[in-house]
């Protein structure tokens, strides 16, 4: 069995907390996986695969690109965003701040702080493809449209709120709650589609 | 759907994990923290250097220069109000503030109550110089825990001497935990005027069950990681950015040093040609002990 490390993106955000979902979820598919954070190219190029965490995507935007890793991220085969991530991974952007990009792999469209500020931050139980699971959204994105090749998994209120993307060569879920503070079905998701 | 839950409130603070939050009095100052790499921003009007400078009563900012910076930045956006004025903190709410900070750098309203922040759907952080603090304003409903350090002064011994306590008085509950002497732990509880399920949390965890930053006299890099090494998720930066010779360099320059806080080549880097960094304050001159305000 091929042995995975996985990468996090770990300049901020909620690091840890994938961390331990990620190890979780490799424990209960018994598959080796080591996991490490991410700060410089030369661990960037050690990975076979990338979770982008909750966080500020302008900021962690700001980092990588003072890293010099922006377009190695870009080659990366297997990214998994959540909130901030999941920006970071669409096409198009709404509400986005002066000067913001992302790396334009998924061909998504999303909206950022859709729902408002922290006091309209919510917790709700939500029906996904991979089950019913408790979903957390934080100053969340809302997906607003989706093109070629993304498959839906979970909406919210007729909300699209969590997705995927895959090629032959390629694996993009991107989920605008935080799976990584409730559950690790999603990690599971992750690993099982990237094997 | 449920909105204000404790999830909720302290998974923002998750999310702001590793990150800097700057204190900036205008939108413009706010424009820079968020180009430099701020993960959030403190509205306020007076940094607290000016606010010890000055002297008089510190009170909340005024509204219109809150939402002038709301409408600056994309990134989150805190606020101050004194301890125990909840209707400072009402408005804030109202204001669509993504945090309050329930704070010792402001004129304190109340003597003996702080806030009861359970009831608010809002987020509060709140400051601590040790763990009995930390746990009342947990028990309070503090969604995030900061040190108070001191304030204004660009004198980070104070915000070390806050962390190692309350590193030290974890340990203590670990060690109790480990032996299993729940009559230590009770007793502790009752010492620090929390409910023993709360102290069980932190002997179980060895931390705290929200996240906790560092503040109060952070002026330069090594200040910021040498607050990340010691533990803490993330750093509060005050008069220290702003009141320095060349606020942009310097904010960038303590967001890489936080990135990389165990980095000491890069920290290195993002030390030089920063100019002039505050002056500071020795803590023996001060007139204002600002860590005393509540407890």
């Amino acid at each position: 069995m091929k042995h995975l490390t996985i990468g996090i993106l770990a300049f901020h955000g909620d690091v840890i907390e994938h961390k331990r979902a990620t190890e979780q979820a490799a424990k209960k598919l018994r598959q080796k996986v080591t996991v490490i954070e991410v700060r410089t190219k030369e661990e960037l190029s050690t990975i076979d695969a990338l979770i982008l965490p909750g966080g500020e995507s302008p900021t962690l935007q700001k980092l990588c690109e003072r890293e010099g890793m922006w377009c190695d991220i870009k080659k990366i085969p297997n990214i998994f965003g959540t909130c901030a991530g999941a920006i970071m991974l669409a096409k198009n952007i709404g509400n986005k701040s002066d000067g913001q990009k992302t790396l334009e792999l998924m061909n998504i469209e999303i909206d950022r702080n859709a729902y408002g500020r922290q006091t309209d931050s919510f917790e709700t139980k939500l029906m996904t493809a991979l089950g019913e699971m408790d979903a957390v959204f934080i100053r969340a994105p809302r997906i607003k449209s989706i093109e070629k090749n993304v498959t839906i998994l979970a909406e919210n209120n007729d909300e699209i709120v969590a997705c995927e993307q895959k090629t032959s060569t390629t694996f993009y879920l991107a989920t605008c709650f935080h799976p990584e503070l409730t559950t690790i079905r999603f990690h599971e998701y992750f690993l099982r589609n990237i094997l | 759907m449920k909105k204000g839950t404790d999830t909720v409130k302290r998974g923002l603070a998750q999310m702001l994990k590793g990150g800097v939050i700057m204190d900036v009095v205008n939108p413009e100052q706010a424009k820079i923290a968020e180009k430099m790499g701020a993960i959030a921003v403190m509205a306020l009007e007076r940094v607290p250097s000016d606010i010890r400078a000055e002297g008089g009563v510190a009170r909340m900012s005024d509204p219109s220069m809150i939402r002038g910076i709301q409408k600056a930045v994309t990134i989150p956006v805190m606020a101050k109000c004194r301890i125990g004025h909840f209707v400072e903190a009402q408005v804030l709410e109202t204001l669509g503030v993504d945090y309050v900070d329930e704070s010792e750098v402001l004129t304190p309203a109340d003597e003996k109550f702080h806030i009861a922040k359970s009831g608010f759907t809002v987020p509060f952080v709140c400051g601590a110089k040790n763990l009995g603090e930390a746990l009342r304003r947990i028990n309070e409903g503090a969604a995030m825990i900061r040190t108070k350090g001191e304030p204004g002064t660009g004198n980070i011994v104070e915000a070390v001497k806050h962390i190692r306590t309350m590193n030290s008085e974890i340990e203590v509950l670990v060690t109790l935990q480990k032996k299993k002497n729940s009559a230590g732990l009770k007793k502790l509880a009752t010492e620090y005027r929390v409910p023993v399920e709360l102290v069980l949390e932190v002997a179980k965890l060895g931390r705290l069950p929200v996240v906790n930053f560092a503040a109060g006299g952070i002026a330069t890099p090594a200040d910021a990681a040498l607050c990340m090494q010691l533990g803490v998720d993330g750093v509060f930066v005050g008069s220290g950015i702003f009141k320095s010779g060349e606020p942009a360099k310097r904010a960038k320059a303590i967001v890489d040093a936080v990135a990389h806080f165990t980095d000491a080549k890069k920290i290195a880097e993002a030390s030089e040609g920063l100019g002039v960094a505050m002056k500071g304050d020795e803590m023996s001159t001060l007139a204002v002990k600002m860590a005393n305000r509540g407890n």
